[in-house]
């Protein structure tokens, strides 16, 4: 059955079963997400996505769209509240944009700039956070990771292999690799993994790849992330 | 055998062991962890690894979940492994002094494994003894009411390497302290008569017999026992006592109404986790009356058809386990559980119990029955709610241990009776858990709509400021509000009733609050994770000396952001402590101030604090005086 609800007064098309995040993003409507990702079951962590329903926070990529809901979006308030949360990630992980390979392919970064985040306005908590780079040919470097899952769902839904997992607890919450030593080099990761691809941040990184394309040509060079098909679900 | 340096066969044989009597069943995972490590200490490589082959599960999900629950250790720990509850009451009876007095004694650093491998000296959040702190957990197992004395006589076992099933039992002796008792705590109740009311509350007339299921269908036609149950509940406007207050009889009428899948069946579970600091009226109820409680899970699973239940008892109550397995054991043998309980055809139910193992995250209800399936406690997305989607994607009802016990009362002498206790919107009694400034702590059983007044004098209190009721989460009530009254309609509260009187400092207080809340977040979502942090490191800086109005507007910014985009009550709610303090007791938070605009929190002196250390300096010429004095 097809229905609609309006986003920020515009009409949006669903079908029963489809969130928000995935209504808007099939009418071609970006809804800012970072653990959201239009292959995978929704996670609902990121919270970058929260919208208002019918005045009342929630998040978009796990709420499921019902006929005649009244939705907000792109609103100050709400923008403002979302760049806290990337300031927040900023500040939580070591995000030093000038060094890091993923810069401009960088959902984090993109969205930042989306959402006008002009410093990081907290104080750095400068975690320490080990590289992995015992695998030939990817690396880790955990001092990006957003912790959004994305990893971990493609690894155990897609590749069935459960490479990835989340340990520990609260700010301490961290990435962990299926390997008595904890080493990715240790696991039966490869590149052809999905798990591979779907890093929104500079975390899982192809070796003897970097800079191959250009900083400034890169994919948010190109064009802002709002007009990405790939993050409005279009691919 | 060294300590803490098992073989990996003997690992391998307990983790065989264990999980063979968990029949290889990868959702008892918590249970499985904490059995294994009560045996080996701790959970190594080596049983990790067992684990994986035995269970079929890949290590990935192993680590993932004994590391998110902080009293399972996957690094070597002290064959004696002692906790210290940090909760602010147990702070107020002295529990620092006698933490430093252990470690000194032990020659041990707190957080650190002694260098033997013996022991190790932590602390934890409130370990649910608020009325006769300071108290201590020890593999576990609860000792309350320390003394200097006793924490040398402790130190003397340790060293001793005295077993602790031979230490005397006298310490781990708990009271119930219960000061004020009323239809729940002075229920006359012998095991079964509830059951037995329900069923005789069957109609003849076989009105309420239409949409029956599970055990009702093997009911004779006609018989609308659960029906009829379920109508007294709603009756009796019963609503939950874990601190949100829903309708119990709507939870129970909407799982009853769930459809069931081919081989699912309905779910009840207990809600034994009390983590809310300052609560410790469902330990009173398990320990005084478990057949209570067990009679009041059986008559839910009676109203809504339920044949399988659980309690999930929180880690720290673990040495409660033993003695409520024999009530249960018991229980069977009087056919109070088991097959066709009370020769009722098709009545099928049985109690299991989980043990928690340190996450105050897993009293959320979904993250509760994450926890239950074995997982990371994460609470889960809703829609859909456990009453249609809960445990392994059953319908299933959690309830507190107190809405239980409420119920089986309900069940004996009717919806009528009980609604007509208490005010209007809050029917029926409510315990109250009383610490910290006064004269009686223990637990106070009153009819809902009793003033926060009353509860002062009762308790012996005396020049009190302050009140927090329902803990961390719940509100601090400051003198003007002392008419105020506990219930639904003014003050809704789970049970913790903590007093502080006027030499108290009302911002340590709640920094104790926002340090707890920052260490319990599940580290799930954004905001909660992060947010808590940082409300932390902005109580810290205060306390620290560097406050200006800033920091105000920031925790300020902080509640609204944690309030509107966190996933669930622990982040919507953790803000709740400061923002009560700076509304009702500015005064502690303006003594902080020393600009009247911005203080960073970074401190060059306070930088060279371990510089000192190591240099073994403390001269005046090995400190900086900063420019806004802020060299303490
Ligand atoms: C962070 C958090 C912690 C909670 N802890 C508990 C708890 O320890 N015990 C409890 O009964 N309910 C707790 N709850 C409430 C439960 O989610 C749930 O509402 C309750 O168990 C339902 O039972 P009731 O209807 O009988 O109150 C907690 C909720 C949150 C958000
Ligand atoms: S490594 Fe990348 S994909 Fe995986 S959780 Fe971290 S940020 Fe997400
Ligand atoms: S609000 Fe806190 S406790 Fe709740 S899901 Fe988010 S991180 Fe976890
Ligand atoms: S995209 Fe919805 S919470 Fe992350």
């Amino acid at each position: 059955m097809s229905h609609t609800f309006t986003l920020d007064g515009k009409t949006i098309p669903f079908v029963d079963g489809q969130t928000i995040i995935q209504a808007a993003g099939a009418a071609g409507v970006f809804i800012p997400h970072l653990c959201y990702h239009p292959e995978f079951k929704p996670h609902g962590s990121c919270k970058l996505c929260t919208v208002k329903v019918n005045g009342r926070h929630t998040a978009s990529c796990t709420m499921r769209a019902s006929p005649g809901m009244v939705v907000e979006s792109e609103t100050e308030e709400i923008n403002a509240e979302r760049r806290a949360l990337t300031q927040m990630l900023f500040v939580e992980g070591n995000h030093f944009c000038p060094s890091c390979e993923k810069s401009g392919n960088c959902q984090l970064q993109a969205t930042a700039y989306h959402l006008g985040m002009m410093s990081p306005h907290y104080d750095h908590f400068f975690p320490n956070r080990a590289v992995d780079a015992s695998h030939p040919e990817v690396l880790l470097d955990f001092n990006r990771c957003i912790l959004c899952s994305l990893c971990v769902r493609a690894s155990r839904d897609v590749d069935g292999k459960n490479v990835f997992a989340l340990s520990g607890r609260g700010i301490k919450t961290h990435l962990i690799v299926n390997a008595k030593s904890g080493e990715l080099g240790d696991t039966d990761f490869t590149l052809s993994d999905k798990a591979a691809q779907v890093c929104p941040v500079g975390v899982i990184l192809k070796k003897r790849q970097g800079f191959a394309v250009p900083i400034g040509e890169r994919k948010f060079d190109k064009a802002p992330i709002s007009e990405t098909a790939e993050t409005t679900g279009g691919r | 055998m060294a300590l803490n340096d098992m073989h990996a066969e003997a690992v391998a044989g307990v983790v065989d062991r264990v999980v063979a009597r968990y029949h290889r069943d990868p959702t008892c995972m918590v249970q499985i962890l904490r059995e294994v490590q009560e045996a080996c200490d701790w959970i190594s490589p080596e049983a990790i690894d067992r684990m994986q082959v035995t269970l079929g599960v890949p290590r990935t999900k192993i680590e993932g979940v004994a590391g998110f629950y902080a009293f399972f250790y996957t690094e070597p720990r002290g064959k004696y492994r002692v906790l210290f509850s940090d909760n602010i009451t147990d702070r107020m009876l002295g529990s620092k002094a006698m933490m430093d007095r252990l470690c000194n004694s032990l020659w041990v650093e707190r957080g650190k494994v002694s260098e033997d491998g013996l022991v190790s000296v932590a602390q934890t959040a409130c370990t649910g003894m608020c009325d006769q702190g300071p108290a201590l957990l020890i593999n576990n197992y609860a000792i309350a009411g320390l003394t200097a004395e006793r924490i040398d006589e402790i130190a003397e076992l340790i060293r001793g390497k005295v077993p602790l099933a031979e230490w005397p039992p006298a310490y781990f002796k708990t009271e119930d302290n219960i000061r004020r008792a009323d239809i729940l705590l002075n229920a006359d109740f012998k095991p079964g008569e509830a059951l037995l009311a329900a069923r005789a509350r069957a109609p003849s007339d076989g009105l309420n017999s239409s949409n029956m299921r599970s055990w009702r269908e093997g009911l004779p036609s006609g018989i609308g026992g659960p029906g009829a149950t379920l109508d007294e509940i709603k009756r009796a406007n019963l609503r939950g006592r874990g601190g949100a207050g829903f309708t119990t009889g709507l939870k129970w009428e909407a799982c009853r109404n769930a459809p069931l899948k081919a081989g699912a069946q309905r779910i009840v579970v207990c809600n034994a986790d009390e983590g809310e600091p300052g609560t410790f009226k469902d330990r009173v109820l398990l320990s005084r009356n478990p057949d209570l409680v067990f009679e009041g899970m059986t008559v839910a699973a009676y109203a809504v058809g339920a044949t399988r239940g659980f309690v999930y008892l929180r880690g720290e109550y673990r040495y409660m386990l033993d003695h409520l397995n024999a009530v249960l054991a018991h229980r069977r043998r009087q056919n109070l559980l088991g097959k066709d309980i009370l020769g009722l055809p098709g009545a099928d139910f049985d109690i299991e119990i989980h043990v928690g193992a340190g996450a105050y995250i897993c009293g959320e209800e979904s993250a509760l029955i994450e926890s239950l399936e074995g997982k990371r406690g994460t609470p889960r997305n809703r829609p859909p709610f456990p009453v249609t989607n809960g445990y392994l994607d059953q319908p299933t009802i959690v309830n507190n241990v107190e809405t239980f016990a409420a119920a089986a009362l309900i069940a004996l002498n009717g919806g009528d009776w009980y609604a007509a206790i208490g005010t209007k919107h809050s029917a029926g009694t409510k315990l109250l858990s009383v610490s910290g400034d006064c004269e009686r702590p223990g637990i106070y059983e009153y009819p809902f709509g009793v003033s926060i007044r009353q509860v002062l004098e009762d308790c012996g209190a005396t020049d009190t400021q302050a009140a927090q009721v329902s803990g961390p989460s719940g509100i601090c009530v400051a003198e003007a509000e002392f008419d105020r009254i506990i219930g639904f309609e003014d003050i809704p509260t789970a049970g913790a009733f903590t007093v502080f009187d006027n030499t108290r400092d009302m911002f340590e207080v709640a920094r104790n609050y926002v340090h707890f809340f920052q260490h319990e977040s599940c580290g799930f979502c954004t905001p909660c994770r992060v947010g808590t942090s940082l409300l932390k490191n902005l109580m810290d800086k205060l306390h620290n000396g560097c406050g200006s109005p800033y920091d105000f507007t920031e925790i300020e910014k902080l509640n609204q952001l944690l309030q509107s985009m966190s996933h669930c009550g622990l982040g919507h709610t953790a803000c709740n402590p400061v923002l009560d303090t700076i509304a009702k007791f500015r005064p502690y938070y303006d003594q902080r101030m020393i600009q009247q605009d911005f203080t960073p929190a970074f401190d060059l002196d306070r930088a060279l604090s371990s510089a000192r250390q190591m240099t073994g300096r403390d001269d005046a010429g090995a400190h900086l005086v900063s420019e806004n004095g802020g060299a303490a």
